[in-house]
C-alpha cells in the first residue's frame, strides 16, 4: 500500500507535506487553548483580574480561528492531493488495462478489471484524503498533550504516560478482533447476496421443482450466520468505548489525587489540574479516531493491494518495440504453421497442429461442434493470442513482428457476442478507422442490411445508440457490428457466427451482398450454420482443435465424414436437397 | 411515491416487538448512561474545589468524591456496554427477521412481479435497502435517542449549577448545528456535480474495461485513454470541491464548539470573581461545553442517514407487502397424471390493453408430442408460462388430467413436467448439486446415469473436480452449450410424465443435438410432451405441430399435413432452407 501510495503522492510533494503541517498547527493551537485556560483560573481568577480574563478570552478565539485557518489549509491541500492521486492512479490503470491480451482478460475477468477502476480506486483516494488529514492530526495531539502535560507537571505526566500505551493497547486489541469479523461480515452478506439474486434470476427453475422451501432453509440459514457474525463483532467493538472510558477516569482519579497532594505542597494549581483532565481527555478522543482510521485503512490497503495486482500484471501479448513491417503481398494473407494453443487453466491445448494457410481474395468458412476451437482459431490472426507453438502469419509476415495498429488495422472483426458502444451510429461506425467517409459508411451499413432500418426514422447515422444498444433488436445489433466492422473496406474481414440472431432471409441476403461487394477482401467465416458456410472458396472442419478437413462443400460431403454429419444433422440425409 | 415516516415506523415497528425486552433495557441503559456521564464532571468540580492553594486541599473531602467519581465511571462503562450489546442483539436480529420475511415473500410472489421489475431493483430491496435500514433506522434511532437524553441531561445538570451560564451554553451552541446545517445544504450542489461525473466515469469504465475485447479488436485503445482522461479530468476538479467543501463541517463545527468554551470560561471566571460560582463548576461547565456539541454534531449527521433510512424502508416494505400468489392451501394435490391436457376458451395477456392470448382450444392426449412454432413474439413462452401456471389464464381454463389447474396445488401441478428451458440457470455450487436440483435425494449413480443420458458425462469427467466440480451462477468456465447439457441432465434426472422442452438445444451444436434427439425420443416414449424450437428440423416428428401467431393457434397437424396445407408453416419451413432452394 505505501509504495502504491508512495509513487503517486510524488507529484504532490508539497501538498501532501503541506496537509499534515496543517493539521499540526491546528493541534497545537488546540492543545494550547488548556493552558490558557489553567492561566485565566490561576492568574485571572486567583487576582480577581478581569483585564487579564478578558485578555486570555481575546487568545482563546485567536487560537480558534488560527486553528480554523490551519485546518481549512490542511483539508483543502489533502484534497488536492488525495484527488491528484486517485486522478493519476485511474490513467495509468486505464492505460495499464489497456495493454492487457485476451488471456489477461479471461483469467481476471472484464468485471473485476470494472471494480479495480472504479471503487478500488475511489476507495484508496479517500483513504489517502483521511490519512494526510488525520492519521497525522492524532500521533500530534497524543504526543502534544503528554508534552503539555510536562509542562504543567512532571510527575503527572508519568501517569499519562503510563495510560496513554494502555488506552492504545486497548484500542489495538479490539481493532484487531474486528477487523477480521467485519471481513466475514461481508463475506455473509455476499453470500446472502448470492442466494437473493440466484433467486431472482432462477425463479421459474426453482418454481418449477418446487423448491421454494429449501431455498427459503438456504437463505434463512445465511441470514442466521449474517446475524451470528455480525452479533459477535458487535460484542467486540462494544467492549472498546467502555473500557477506555474506564481507563481514562482511573486516570482522572489518579490526577486528582497526586493533583491534590502538589496542590497541596505548592507544586501545582487548581487551573492547571483542570487542564491536567482536558488534556487526559483529548488523548483519548485522539486514540478512538485512531482507531477508526486504522479500520478504514484496513479497507484501503486491501483495495491498493488489489490495484497492485493489476499493475503487476504483464501483458501476455505486447508489441512494443515493434515498427512498421513492409507486407509481402504475394504471399497468402493468412498462413497458419504447424500452431498449436491452449487457454491458460485448461488441461488439453484448445488447438493441436494446426497447418493451413488463405489466399488473398479467398472466403474460407470454418465449421465444426461447440467448443471445438473455431473461436480460438481466430482470435491467433489478429493476435488476441500468442500460439503456443508454431507461427501465424499474415501476409507472410509473422504475427509478432507487427505492431497492433498495423496489423489489427488490416482487419474489420465481428465478435460473435454483438458488442455496441453509447454514442451515434456514426460513431460506432468509426470504430474501425475515425477517418471513414460518409460515402463508406453508408456503404458499409447496406451491405450489412442494416441501411433501411437505420433510415427509416429519420435520423440515419446520428441515431443514438443507447447503453449496448440495447435501443436495437439483437438482430439488428448483429447488423451493426457488422457494418461496423465492414467500414472502409478491411483487407481481412473476420467474422465468428454473424448470422447467429438474424432469420434465415436476412442471412441469405447478407452473405449475398458481402460475396458480391468483398472486393478483393480475404473473408474467414465461423459458423454452426452450413448454410452459412457451404458457399465460401473453401471450408476448414474443425473437429476437437484439429483440422478434420479443408476443401470446398462438394467435396468434404464425400471425402470429410465429420462435415457430412454435420450436413445431415442440419438438412437431413443427402445434404442437398430438403 | 412518498410514504411519510409514520408509515414505515408503525410497520417496522412489528420487527422489534419480539425483541422489546431487549430494547426496553437499551433505553433505560441509555438514561443510566447519560445520567452517570453527566455526574461525573459534577464531582471532578467538587474535588477540585477542595484543593485550593497550598497547604489548603481537604483530602478527606476528596476521597469520598473520587470513591463515587470511580463507582460512577464504572456505572457509565457497564450501563453503555449492555447498551450496545442489547442493541446489537435487537438490530441484527430484527433485520435478519426483516430479511427472512421479504425472502419468504420473494418466494411466494407472482411471476409477473419478477416479470416487470428488474433483478437489481429486487436485490437491493432485500440487500442494501436492509442495510441501510440497520445502519440508518434502528443504530439511527438508538444515536438520536441518546443524543437527545444527553443535550436534556445536560442542560439539567448545567441549570442545577447555574443558570446564566447554561443559558449562554444553550444559546450559542446550536449555532454549530446551523452552521453545519448550513455547510451541508451548499455542500449538495457539489455533491450533486461529483456524482453525475462519478456516473459518467464508472459507465465509461463499465462500457470500455468491460468490454475491452472488442476495443482491442479495433485498436480503439489510445482513442479510448484520450476520452476516458477528459472525464477523469473533470471528475479531478468537481471532486476538489466536493470533498473540500464538505469537509469544511468538522473545522468549522470545532471552532464554535471553541467559542463556547471559550465564552464559559470568560463568562464563568467573571462569575468566580463575584463569588456565585466555584472553580470547579466552572472545571465542569467547560467538560459539558465540550460534550454539549457533541450530540448536536451527531444528530445532524444522524437525521440526514435517517431520510435514506425511510426511503430505503418504504422500497422493503413495499416489496413485503406485495401481493402474494393466490393460495392454494386448501387446493388438492395432482395425485395421477395422465398425461392429458386440455385447454378451454383461454384467454390471457401481460398488460391489460394489450391482448396476446386469445380463445385458445387445445385438447392433448396421453403420450402425444405436441410441438410449438410460430415467429417470435407468437405466445409460445407464455402457453409454457400458463401450463406450468407461472402465471394464471384471465378466462377460460385449462385442465391437466381432467382436472382445473387452478384447484390442483401449484407444486404439485409442476411436478407433473420436466422442464427445459432456453434460459440455462445454474445455482452457484457443484455439478452435482445442479443435476440433483429436480430431486435432492438422488444418489450419484442416478445422477451419472442422467448426465449420460444428456450426453455431458464425458466433459463432466474431463473437469478438474467431476461432479465435485464447483460452477459459479453464470456457469463461468462452461460454455452455452454445456450449460444446457447441464440443465437437460437435471431434467432427466426426475422425469415426470410431461415434458416441457423450450429451445432445450438452441446452444448445442447440430450433432450433439442429433444424439441428444434420439435420447429424448426415448425418454418421450409414453410422455406428453411440448417442444419449442426454431429450428424446425428438430420438430418435423412431432404428433402434432401447433403454429402459432399473434396469440392464436392457427394452424395444427402434422408436418405432412401443414405441409400439404401450403399455409403459413410450409412458408415458414420453406425460407429455412431456402438457401439450399436456391441451389
Amino acid at each position: 500500500m505505501i509504495k502504491l501510495i508512495a509513487k503517486y503522492l510524488k507529484n504532490y510533494r508539497f501538498e501532501a507535506v503541506a496537509a499534515p503541517l496543517g493539521k499540526l498547527f491546528e493541534a497545537v493551537f488546540e492543545l494550547i487553548v488548556p493552558i490558557v485556560m489553567a492561566r485565566i483560573i490561576d492568574t485571572g481568577i486567583k487576582n480577581s483580574d478581569t483585564d487579564y480574563i478578558a485578555k486570555m478570552c481575546a487568545v482563546l478565539v485567536v487560537l480558534g480561528v488560527l486553528g480554523l485557518a490551519s485546518s481549512l489549509t490542511a483539508q483543502f491541500f489533502a484534497a488536492k492531493a488525495a484527488v491528484g492521486l486517485g486522478t493519476e492512479l485511474r490513467r495509468d490503470l486505464f492505460a495499464h488495462i489497456d495493454r492487457f491480451s485476451y488471456a489477461e482478460i479471461d483469467k481476471l475477468g472484464a468485471s473485476t478489471l470494472v471494480t479495480r477502476m472504479t471503487v478500488d480506486i475511489n476507495t484508496v483516494q479517500a483513504g489517502v484524503n483521511m490519512l494526510l488529514r488525520l492519521f497525522m492530526r492524532s500521533p500530534f495531539i497524543v504526543i502534544g498533550a503528554v508534552v503539555a502535560a510536562l509542562y504543567i507537571s512532571v510527575k503527572a505526566t508519568i501517569i499519562f504516560l503510563l495510560f496513554t500505551p494502555l488506552m492504545g493497547i486497548v484500542i489495538y486489541w479490539c481493532t484487531k478482533k474486528t477487523v477480521p469479523l467485519y471481513k466475514k461480515i461481508q463475506q455473509k452478506l455476499d453470500s446472502v447476496t448470492l442466494i437473493t439474486g440466484e433467486n431472482i434470476s432462477g425463479v421459474r427453475v426453482i418454481r418449477a421443482f418446487s423448491r421454494q422451501n429449501d431455498e427459503r432453509t438456504r437463505f434463512d440459514n445465511a441470514a442466521d450466520e449474517l446475524c451470528g457474525i455480525q452479533t459477535q463483532a458487535g460484542r467486540a467493538s462494544s467492549l472498546m468505548s467502555p473500557m477506555t472510558y474506564v481507563l481514562v477516569n482511573i486516570a482522572i482519579i489518579l490526577i486528582l489525587w497526586r493533583g491534590g497532594i502538589d496542590v497541596s505542597a505548592g507544586s501545582l494549581t487548581q487551573g492547571e489540574v483542570i487542564a491536567l483532565i482536558n488534556l487526559m481527555t483529548q488523548i483519548l478522543l485522539s486514540l478512538v479516531r485512531v482507531a477508526e482510521l486504522v479500520m478504514h485503512l484496513s479497507r484501503t490497503h486491501t483495495s491498493s493491494l488489489r490495484i497492485a495486482e493489476i499493475f503487476g500484471t504483464q501483458p501476455a501479448v505486447s508489441d512494443s518495440g515493434n515498427t512498421m513491417v513492409k507486407e509481402n503481398h504475394d504471399a497468402p494473407a493468412i498462413e497458419f504453421k504447424n500452431v498449436s494453443f491452449g487457454y491458460f487453466n485448461a488441461e488439453r491445448n484448445a488447438l493441436e497442429n494446426i497447418s493451413f494457410s488463405i489466399k488473398r481474395g479467398e472466403t474460407v468458412g470454418i465449421i465444426g461442434g461447440t467448443g471445438c476451437g473455431k473461436t480460438t482459431l481466430i482470435d491467433l490472426i489478429p493476435r488476441f493470442y500468442d500460439a503456443n507453438s508454431g507461427e501465424v502469419l499474415v501476409d507472410g509476415i509473422n504475427v509478432k513482428e507487427y505492431p497492433f495498429e498495423q496489423l489489427r488495422g488490416k482487419m474489420g472483426i465481428v465478435e460473435q457476442h454483438a458488442v455496441l458502444f453509447r454514442g451515434t451510429v456514426r460513431d460506432n461506425l468509426k470504430w474501425r478507422n475515425e477517418n471513414i467517409t460518409e460515402e463508406q459508411m453508408i456503404k458499409a451499413l447496406k451491405t450489412a442490411q442494416a441501411y433501411d432500418f437505420i433510415m427509416e426514422n429519420g435520423e440515419g447515422l446520428d441515431r443514438t445508440v443507447g447503453q449496448d444498444g440495447k435501443n436495437f433488436s439483437g438482430g439488428q445489433r448483429q447488423r451493426l457490428t457488422i457494418a461496423r466492422a465492414l467500414a472502409g473496406d478491411p483487407e481481412i474481414m473476420i467474422l465468428d457466427d454473424p448470422a447467429s440472431a438474424l432469420d434465415p432471409a436476412t442471412d441469405a441476403a447478407l452473405r449475398h451482398s458481402i460475396a458480391a461487394g468483398k472486393g478483393d477482401s480475404t473473408i474467414v467465416i465461423v459458423s454452426q450454420r452450413i448454410s452459412s458456410i457451404r458457399n465460401a472458396d473453401r471450408i476448414i472442419v474443425i473437429e476437437d482443435g484439429r483440422i478434420a478437413g479443408i476443401g470446398p462443400h462438394s467435396e468434404l460431403l464425400k471425402t470429410c465424414g465429420v462435415y457430412a454429419q454435420i450436413c445431415d444433422s442440419q438438412m437431413g440425409k443427402g445434404g442437398e436437397s430438403v | 411515491m412518498k410514504r411519510s415516516s409514520a408509515y414505515v415506523i408503525k410497520p417496522l415497528m412489528k420487527y422489534l416487538r419480539p425483541y422489546r425486552g431487549l430494547l426496553f433495557a437499551a433505553l433505560i441503559m441509555a438514561v443510566i448512561n447519560a445520567a452517570a456521564v453527566l455526574y461525573a464532571p459534577i464531582l471532578t468540580g467538587k474535588a477540585i474545589d477542595l484543593m485550593i492553594d497550598a497547604g489548603n486541599v481537604d483530602f478527606d473531602g476528596i476521597r469520598p468524591l473520587l470513591i463515587a467519581f470511580a463507582l460512577t465511571a464504572a456505572a457509565a462503562a457497564l450501563s453503555q456496554y449492555i447498551m450496545n450489546l442489547c442493541l446489537n442483539k435487537l438490530t441484527y436480529s430484527a433485520v435478519r427477521d426483516l430479511r427472512c420475511e421479504a425472502f419468504a415473500k420473494l418466494t411466494k410472489l407472482p411471476l409477473k412481479y419478477y416479470d416487470t421489475h428488474s433483478k437489481g431493483d429486487v436485490l437491493s430491496r432485500l440487500i442494501s435497502d436492509i442495510e441501510q435500514i440497520s445502519d440508518g433506522l434502528i443504530m439511527g434511532s438508538a444515536q438520536l435517542f441518546t443524543g437527545v437524553i444527553t443535550i436534556i441531561g445536560t442542560i439539567g445538570f448545567m441549570l442545577s449549577i447555574n443558570a446564566k451560564i447554561t443559558l449562554a451554553v444553550v444559546l450559542l451552541t446550536p449555532l454549530s448545528l446551523f452552521a453545519a446545517r448550513y455547510i451541508a445544504s451548499n455542500t449538495f450542489k457539489y455533491f450533486k456535480r461529483q456524482t453525475a461525473v462519478r456516473g459518467e466515469l464508472t459507465s465509461y469504465v463499465e462500457e470500455m474495461t468491460g468490454r475491452l475485447k472488442t476495443v482491442k479488436a479495433f485498436s480503439y485503445e489510445k482513442r479510448s485513454q484520450k476520452d476516458f482522461a477528459e472525464i477523469n479530468d473533470r471528475f479531478k476538479g468537481v471532486s476538489v470541491s466536493a470533498i473540500f467543501f464538505s469537509s469544511l463541517t468538522n473545522p468549522v463545527t470545532r471552532f464554535i464548539n471553541g467559542l463556547v468554551y471559550a465564552a464559559v470560561g470568560v463568562f464563568g471566571a467573571f462569575l468566580v470573581i463575584k463569588g456565585s460560582f466555584s472553580v470547579g463548576d466552572l472545571s465542569c461547565f467547560l467538560t459539558y461545553a465540550n460534550q454539549y456539541t457533541k450530540p448536536f454534531n451527531e444528530i445532524s449527521g444522524v437525521i440526514t442517514e435517517l431520510q435514506g433510512a425511510f426511503a430505503s424502508a418504504a422500497r422493503t416494505l413495499a416489496l413485503i407487502d406485495e401481493a402474494a400468489e393466490s393460495s392454494d392451501e386448501n387446493a388438492d394435490k395432482l395425485e395421477y397424471v395422465d398425461g392429458t391436457l386440455s385447454a378451454e376458451n383461454v384467454y390471457f395477456s401481460y398488460e391489460p390493453d394489450k391482448p396476446l392470448i386469445e380463445e385458445l382450444y387445445l385438447d392433448v392426449s396421453s403420450g402425444q408430442r405436441i410441438a410449438i412454432v410460430g415467429p417470435t413474439g407468437c405466445g409460445k413462452t407464455t402457453l409454457i408460462n400458463l401450463l406450468m401456471r407461472f402465471y394464471d389464464v384471465n378466462s377460460g381454463e385449462i385442465r391437466i388430467s381432467n382436472k382445473p389447474v387452478k384447484d390442483i396445488t401449484r407444486d404439485s401441478l409442476r411436478s407433473a413436467y420436466g422442464m427445459v428451458l432456453q434460459d440455462t440457470w445454474l445455482k452457484s455450487g457443484t455439478i452435482r448439486e445442479n443435476i440433483a436440483y429436480s430431486k435432492p435425494d438422488a444418489d450419484i449413480e442416478e445422477i451419472k446415469a442422467a448426465a449420460a443420458a444428456a450426453h455431458c458425462d464425458s466433459f463432466i469427467r474431463r473437469l478438474e473436480d467431476g461432479y465435485d466440480t464447483v460452477i459459479t451462477e453464470d456457469g463461468g468456465m462452461l460454455s452455452a452449450g454445456q450449460k444446457q447439457l447441464l440443465c437437460i441432465a437435471r431434467a432427466m434426472l426426475s422425469l415426470p410424465p410431461m415434458l416441457i422442452l423450450d429451445e432445450a438445444t438452441s446452444s448445442i451444436d447440430t450433432r450433439t443435438e442429433l444424439l441428444i434427439q434420439q435420447t429424448f425420443a426415448e425418454i418421450m416414449k409414453g410422455r406428453t410432451c411440448f417442444i419449442i424450437a426454431h429450428r424446425l428440423s428438430t420438430i418435423k416428428n412431432a404428433d402434432r405441430i401447433l403454429v402459432m401467431n399473434a396469440g392464436r393457434v392457427i394452424e395444427q397437424g402434422s408436418h405432412e399435413t401443414l405441409m400439404k396445407q401450403n399455409g403459413f408453416y410450409a412458408g415458414l419451413y420453406r425460407s429455412q432452407f431456402e438457401d439450399s432452394d436456391e441451389k
